[in-house]
């Protein structure tokens, strides 16, 4: 059946299976022994309920993002400079839907349907990158984002790859594939304009001193703050640390960005030498704080965007839930 | 004399083309189901490629402008779109009826080339012809679906052709002394017999999903865009199309 989501049957109030999990200890230690043996863990398998319950936020949550993702660079496709740039652009937002499709299906396998998903997201129960609350301003943001933002979404989709549950990990193989066309062409364009006309490269140093901030923030808070990653990191649903993460995208791209002789707005931004690590300017976590929560300039505006879409969508998806017996095949 | 007639057919065919692909492209992240948003754009994409690959035609075989520039920074008279394609999406009904409309009419037109005496016209039209019968696939599939899928939604469709049809016969403007040119040279039969062939394709399907086709005498097609006439439509999107390439039209982006 399909589904864009939305309240044909109050899919919120379906529950999610629960497992009973406080008195099944010898299920519990068989599941963590499969997982440090690196086993996937498939569907139909036993799982304690609250791995099931934060594998579902995090898929659904990355699922979220691919669907929420493709607005601000989608509304750069009817004024990409040039065939090659449109169909690039056009090609890469498409893949981002397709991504937010495999990934709702990954999330479906552990009980939660992509209505109640959907309709969980627009009622602002169910989050999404951060960084998609910021607006695309200028061409040169796109560049941006399809450099730097599909640079730092690999990092961390490479380290979710190598996770424990089956579904989810084989989805993100492919989307990682994808993503590295992605990041070939964002690099092109990033690049194309590192290169080009003083106005072209202008264009991008503002892109790029607008949009540090976000990408600082994207891998997350600082690991000293962030909570439940012990046990996650044990069940292997989270991989890598935040800071691990972000350190590792600094180390990758910066001195790529310092090489084209554009600037990043941190003064204090430097590799130390002796840890090997990069340190840089607090990046302001209560901005990050106040947008996750719905502050940022564009939240409202994503998710009434998205409303648009489901209202207007939503005669079709009741046709498809009732189609008449008569069953026909296409004739051309 | 007939390299000039060849150039504004193909160039009626290209503008056609990217005009309809901006529209679809515009699907993109805000379909009524996440596959049809993925099949808007797949289709935004073939057409876009369609238009750019007509344009090189021009380009290298005929002595036009660099495609970038040639699709991307003319005037609005000198576009030869046909109405149907400037029409913003509004819902997905009309989105989808005119899909249906306009690919039929293309897969027409192609097929017409297969043995077109203008050799890069040819070769296209065999590459064109199969994509194009998933465009055709996918709009008859939706077509029929939505048809038979309740009131509401038989409606949609029914008023959604009664619409459209006008527009759509304007894709078949009569070209004028240039035309006969090219029927006298074998490039393509004409849009008379385009116009009849259509009607043959759609008619069947419109049938199965009991929507009924307005009576054609009682329509008045839409033509003017192939003399540069257009809707209001138009010149906005234009402007929006080219508002990063025209910052500079030397640079590259």
């Amino acid at each position: 059946m399909y589904g864009g989501g939305y309240i044909f049957e109050e899919p919120n109030n379906r529950q999610v299976r629960e497992e009973k999990v406080h008195d099944e200890p010898e299920k519990l230690a068989a599941f963590e022994d499969r997982i440090a043996r690196g086993e996937k863990i498939e569907p139909g398998d036993w799982m304690p309920a609250e791995y099931r319950r934060q594998l579902i936020r995090l898929i659904e949550q990355h699922a979220h993002s691919e669907i929420i993702g493709a607005l601000p660079e989608g509304t750069w496709i009817t004024r990409a400079p040039g065939f090659k740039r449109k169909l690039a652009l056009i090609a890469k937002v498409q893949d981002e839907i397709g991504h937010g499709q495999l990934l709702y299906n990954a999330a479906e396998t552990l009980g939660k349907t992509r209505e109640a998903m959907i309709n969980d997201l627009l009622s602002g129960k169910s989050k999404y990158s951060n960084v998609f609350n910021y607006p695309a301003k200028t061409w040169a943001d796109v560049t941006v984002i399809g450099f730097l933002i599909d640079a730092a979404a690999i990092v961390n989709q490479v380290a979710n790859s190598k996770g424990s549950y089956g579904p989810y990990c084989r989805a993100l193989e492919r989307i990682c594939y994808e993503e590295s066309f992605h990041l070939k062409q964002g690099h092109d364009a990033f690049i194309e304009l590192a290169t080009g006309t003083p106005a072209q490269r202008e264009m991008l140093q503002d892109a790029l001193n607008r949009w540090w901030k976000p990408i600082m923030h994207f891998f997350g808070p600082p690991d000293k703050t962030s909570q439940h990653s012990e046990k996650l990191m044990q069940w292997k649903v989270k991989m890598a640390s935040n800071d691990d993460m972000r350190n590792q995208f600094l180390d990758m791209y910066v001195p790529k960005i310092w090489e084209l002789g554009l600037t990043l707005p941190d003064p204090l931004l430097r590799k130390n030498a002796e840890t090997g690590r990069w340190e840089y300017s607090d990046p302001d976590w209560d901005e990050f704080f106040r947008v996750i929560n719905g502050g940022g300039p564009c939240n409202e505006e994503r998710l009434q965007v998205r409303k648009w879409a489901e209202e207007h969508g939503r005669w079709v998806r009741k046709a498809l839930m009732k189609p008449t017996e008569k069953h026909t095949l296409p004739v051309a | 004399m007939l390299n000039n007639a060849i150039t504004d057919l193909l160039t009626k065919m290209a503008d056609d083309e990217l005009i309809m692909g901006h529209r679809n492209s515009e699907w993109t992240g805000l379909g009524p189901v996440m596959e049809e948003d993925i099949a808007f754009s797949s289709m935004a994409q073939d057409k876009i490629g369609h238009s750019w690959a007509l344009y090189r035609i021009i380009e290298e075989n005929l002595g036009g402008s660099q495609a970038d520039i040639f699709a991307f920074c003319r005037p609005e008279n000198e576009y030869k779109c046909c109405h149907l394609v400037e029409y913003p999406n509004a819902g997905y009904d009309f989105s989808l009826m005119r899909h249906f409309l306009f690919d039929q009419a293309e897969a027409v037109r192609y097929e017409s080339m297969l043995e077109s005496s203008f050799e890069p016209l040819q070769q296209l039209s065999r590459k064109v012809k199969g994509e194009l019968k998933y465009h055709t696939l996918h709009a008859n599939a939706w077509v029929m679906q939505l048809s038979k899928a309740g009131e509401e939604s038989y409606d949609r469709m029914q008023t959604a052709l009664n619409e459209i049809i006008a527009l759509a016969a304007g894709i078949f403007e009569p070209g004028k002394a240039n035309e006969q040119v090219l029927i006298d040279a074998k490039v393509y039969p004409g849009e008379k017999e385009l116009y009849s062939r259509w009607l043959d394709r759609i008619y069947p399907v419109l049938v199965k999903a009991s929507l009924n086709l307005p009576p054609l005498e009682s329509i008045t097609p839409a033509y003017g865009g192939r003399t540069g006439q257009h809707t209001p439509y138009l010149a906005p999107l234009l402007k929006e199309m080219g508002e990063v390439f025209n910052l500079d039209t030397a640079a590259n982006w």
